[in-house]
C-alpha cells in the first residue's frame, strides 16, 4: 500500500537538528521502588530515531517497552517509578536535565503520544472538538472559535466522516477505530517532530487495525515525523517499521532493520517470537511457544536474563550477561544497524 | 438525498455514491492518493457500522454530556420535582417574607400570650404574644441563609483542600488529611457549646463560619477520594503527555470528573446544616433574638409544650419539611449523577 501523498505539502527537513538523530536514548535505566523491593524495569536501553524513520519496539508484557516510552515522555508515575541513569537526547538536548516547565512545553508540541485505549485516554466530560481544540488553545493561545475550526480540520485529516457534524460529539459516541483516529489527530495537532505510539492498535479489531496503521504511516510520511511504535504484534510491525528493537526483561536483546530481522533473527528470543506466529504452510502442526514466563523484574536471573527459557542456553549464559554484539554476515562484514545480546548469535543467525 | 450533501460538504469523500464517483471526486479534489482510497472505502463501512440505519445529520441523537443525562433523569424524577418545588417556595419565602404575611414577627402583644389559632392568626401566638405564623415565615430566612452559605463555604474549602491533597499527594496530603482528622474528631455539638458560648456578639455569619470550620473535612475527604480516582485515569496521563500544565489538568480534566460526588454530599449536608443551626439555637449558643429563627422558637416553645403545643409544632414542622426537602434533593441528584449507586 502506497503511503505517498499528492496533495499535502511535505514538510521534509523541518524536524531534527539536521545532523544527529531526532531522539537518542542512551543507557536509560528505570526502576520501580515497591514494597516488595526494587523492580528494574529498564536496564540500560539505547536507541535512536531519525526524522521520518519508524522504530518499532517489540516485546511482551513487562519487558519495559512502555516504561521506557513513558520515561521519554516524562509521564512516569513517580513515585514509584524513577529514572536512575541515562540520557534522553531530543534534538540535541537532554530532556532529563531540562526544567519541568520547559519539558512540559516540549510535550505535545514536539513529542506527542498515542495511547492504547482511546476511550479511556479521552476525557469523557468534554466533546472531542473541545479536546482537539484544547491543543491549540493551550500551546498557541488560539481563540475558541478558531480552535473549533482547526479541530474540524484535524478530524478531516484523520478522515472522520461528517467531521463538522461530529465535532460536538462525546468520545463514547464514536466507534473504537474512530476514537483512535481522534487520538491520532490530537497527537498530530501541533505537528510534533516525534510521535510515540504505545500499542495504538491493540484495542482495535483486526480490520480496523490495518486502517489505523496505514493512516499513521501515511501521516508520518507526510509530516516527516519520527515514529516510535511500541507493540507486541509482529504482524503490525512488518509493514510500517524501518527498524526494530526487541526488548526482554528491560533491555534490548536485538536490533535490526525490519527485513533483516524477519529473514534471520540473531537472538533465540526473536527466533522464538517469529516461530510462534501461526503459518498457513504449517497447518495441523503444533504451534511453537516459548516455554516459561518472563522473569520477575524484582529478581532478574544472573547472566543472560533469557537463559531459563532459552533452547540454546549453555553454562556461559548462566554466568555472563551478554553485551550487545555487533552482528556480521557470513563473510564477516558487519551488518549496519544489527546487534544481538546473545553469546551464540552466530549460531542463531547462521544456523549451526 | 439531502444527507448525502451534508456529508459531502463536510468531507468530499465520505458520502459519495459509487466507487467511480468516489474515485472521480478524489482525483478532482486531489486530496487523497490511490493508496488511501482503500482505507476510504473501509471508512465508509465503519460509518455504516456506527449508525445501522444511516440516519442523516439532522436525525442523529443530540450528543449528551453527563450533566445533560443527569438533567434528563432529574426532570422525570418525582422526588426531584417535589423537593425542588418545595425548595423554590422556601427560598422565595426567605427572600420575600412579606409576600406571605403582613404581620411583623417582632410586633408582639403580651395580652395574647399562648393563644391558640384564631382568624387572621392561623398558627396562634407564642408566650411573648407574637404571631407564630409570621415568625415561622420569617424564620425561613435564617435557616436557609445558614444552610446555603455554610454548604457553599464548606464545599469550597473542602474541594480546594481535598483537591490539593488528592492531586499532589505526599506531604500536602498528609498535612491536610491530618488536620481534617483533627476537625473530624471534634464532636459538633460539644464544639458548638465550647466555641460559640465564648463569642458574645453572635451574628448569622459567626454560626455560618462555625459550621464551615467543622463541616469542611467531610467534603474534603470526598473530594480527595474523587480527585485521586480521576487522577489515575488514562485521559489525565494523556493530557499530561500532550503538554497540559498542572493547573489545566486540575481544573479542566480532573475537577469536572470529580465534582459529582462533592455536589451530592454537599446537597445532603445542606439539610443537616439547617438542622444543626436549629440545634445550636435551641441550645442557646446559636442565633440570638431579635433574629427570628426556628431553633430559637422551638427552644422557647418547649417549656410550655403541654399548654400550647401549637407554638412548637409549627416551627418544628417547617424545619422538618425544609431539611427533608434538601435531603430528598440530594438523594435525587445522587441517583441522577451516579445511577450505579441506586
Amino acid at each position: 500500500m502506497s503511503t505517498s501523498s499528492t496533495s499535502a505539502q511535505p514538510r521534509a527537513g523541518r524536524a531534527g537538528t539536521g545532523t544527529g538523530p531526532l531522539l537518542e536514548v542512551r543507557d536509560l535505566r528505570v526502576e520501580f521502588r515497591t514494597r516488595e523491593g526494587v523492580a528494574k524495569a529498564v536496564n540500560g536501553v539505547n536507541y535512536s530515531v531519525w526524522a521520518g524513520e519508524t522504530l518499532a519496539i517489540l516485546g511482551e508484557s513487562g519487558s519495559g517497552k512502555s516504561v521506557s516510552a513513558q520515561a521519554v515522555m516524562g509521564i512516569l508515575d513517580s513515585p514509584p517509578g524513577f529514572v536512575t541513569d541515562g540520557q534522553i537526547v531530543f534534538k540535541g538536548r537532554d530532556l532529563l536535565t531540562m526544567g519541568k516547565e520547559e519539558r512540559r512545553k516540549v510535550r505535545g508540541a514536539q513529542v506527542a503520544m498515542i495511547f492504547q485505549d482511546a476511550l479511556s485516554a479521552l476525557n469523557p466530560v468534554h466533546t472531542v472538538g473541545a479536546q482537539l481544540g484544547e491543543m491549540f488553545r493551550v500551546h498557541h493561545g488560539t481563540s475558541r472559535k478558531e480552535a473549533r475550526e482547526k479541530a474540524v480540520e484535524l478530524m478531516q485529516r484523520v478522515r472522520i466522516p461528517a467531521a463538522k457534524e461530529r465535532v460536538g460529539d462525546y468520545p463514547h459516541q464514536f466507534s473504537g477505530g474512530m476514537r483512535q483516529r481522534i487520538m491520532i489527530a490530537m497527537a498530530l495537532a501541533l505537528q510534533p517532530d516525534l510521535i510515540i505510539a504505545d500499542e495504538p492498535t491493540t484495542a482495535l479489531d483486526v480490520t480496523v487495525q490495518a486502517q489505523v496503521m496505514d493512516l499513521l504511516a501515511e501521516l508520518q510520511d507526510e509530516y516527516h515525523m519520527g515514529l516510535i511504535l511500541i507493540t507486541h504484534d509482529l504482524g503490525v510491525v512488518a509493514d510500517v517499521a524501518d527498524k526494530i528493537a526487541v526488548m526482554y526483561a528491560g533491555r534490548i536483546v536485538e536490533t535490526a532493520p525490519v527485513h533483516g530481522l524477519y529473514a534471520g533473527p540473531a537472538h533465540p528470543y526473536t527466533e522464538g517470537l517469529l516461530q510462534s506466529i501461526p503459518r498457513l504452510d504449517q497447518k495441523g502442526l503444533e504451534l511453537y511457544a516459548i516455554k516459561g514466563l518472563p522473569p520477575n523484574l524484582l529478581r532478574i536471573p544472573p547472566g543472560c536474563p533469557f537463559h531459563p527459557r532459552c533452547p540454546r542456553a549453555r553454562t556461559i549464559c548462566r554466568e555472563v550477561d551478554p553485551p550487545l554484539f555487533e552482528v556480521t554476515d557470513e563473510t564477516g562484514t558487519p551488518v549496519p544497524g544489527r546487534a544481538s545480546a546473545c553469546h551464540f548469535w552466530k549460531e542463531t543467525l547462521h544456523g549451526e | 438525498m439531502p444527507d448525502q450533501e451534508k456529508y459531502n460538504e463536510a468531507d468530499p469523500m465520505a458520502g459519495a455514491g459509487t466507487e467511480e464517483e468516489e474515485m472521480q471526486s478524489a482525483i478532482e479534489n486531489r486530496q487523497f492518493d490511490l493508496g488511501t482510497m482503500e482505507g476510504e472505502t473501509l471508512v465508509k463501512g465503519e460509518r455504516l457500522a456506527d449508525h445501522p440505519e444511516a440516519p442523516s445529520a439532522d436525525e442523529r441523537v443530540v450528543p449528551r454530556s453527563l450533566w445533560q443525562d443527569a438533567w434528563r433523569d432529574l426532570r422525570t424524577n418525582p422526588i426531584f420535582i417535589v423537593s425542588s418545588l418545595l425548595i423554590v417556595f422556601l427560598v422565595l419565602v426567605a427572600i420575600f417574607p412579606s409576600m406571605m404575611t403582613s404581620t411583623n414577627p417582632l410586633n408582639c402583644d403580651l395580652s395574647k400570650s399562648q393563644l391558640g389559632p384564631t382568624g387572621g392568626h392561623p398558627f396562634g401566638f407564642d408566650t411573648q404574644g407574637c404571631d407564630v405564623y409570621a415568625r415561622t415565615v420569617y424564620g425561613a430566612r435564617a435557616s436557609i441563609t445558614v444552610g446555603v452559605c455554610a454548604t457553599v463555604g464548606a464545599a469550597l474549602v473542602g474541594t480546594v483542600l481535598g483537591g490539593v491533597a488528592g492531586f499532589f499527594g505526599r506531604w500536602p496530603d498528609s498535612v491536610i488529611s491530618r488536620v481534617a482528622d483533627i476537625f473530624f474528631g471534634i464532636p459538633i455539638l460539644l464544639g458548638g457549646l465550647v466555641f460559640l458560648s465564648v463569642i458574645k456578639n453572635k451574628s448569622i455569619w459567626i454560626v455560618v463560619a462555625f459550621i464551615v470550620v467543622l463541616g469542611w473535612p467531610q467534603l474534603a475527604r470526598i473530594g480527595r477520594g474523587a480527585v485521586i480516582t480521576a487522577k489515575e485515569q488514562d485521559y489525565v496521563t494523556a493530557a499530561r503527555a500532550l503538554g497540559a500544565s498542572n493547573n489545566r489538568l486540575m481544573l479542566r480534566h480532573i475537577l469536572p470528573n470529580a465534582v459529582a460526588p462533592i455536589i451530592v454530599v454537599a446537597t445532603i449536608a445542606l439539610g443537616t446544616y439547617i438542622a444543626l443551626e436549629a440545634t445550636l439555637s435551641y441550645l442557646g449558643v446559636g442565633l440570638r433574638p431579635p433574629t427570628v429563627s426556628w431553633g430559637i422558637d422551638i427552644s422557647a416553645a418547649s417549656d410550655s409544650f403541654s399548654v400550647a403545643p401549637h407554638m412548637l409544632l409549627f416551627p418544628a414542622g417547617a424545619l422538618s419539611i425544609t431539611v427533608l426537602a434538601f435531603i430528598m434533593l440530594g438523594d435525587a441528584v445522587r441517583d441522577a449523577l451516579d445511577p450505579k449507586l441506586r
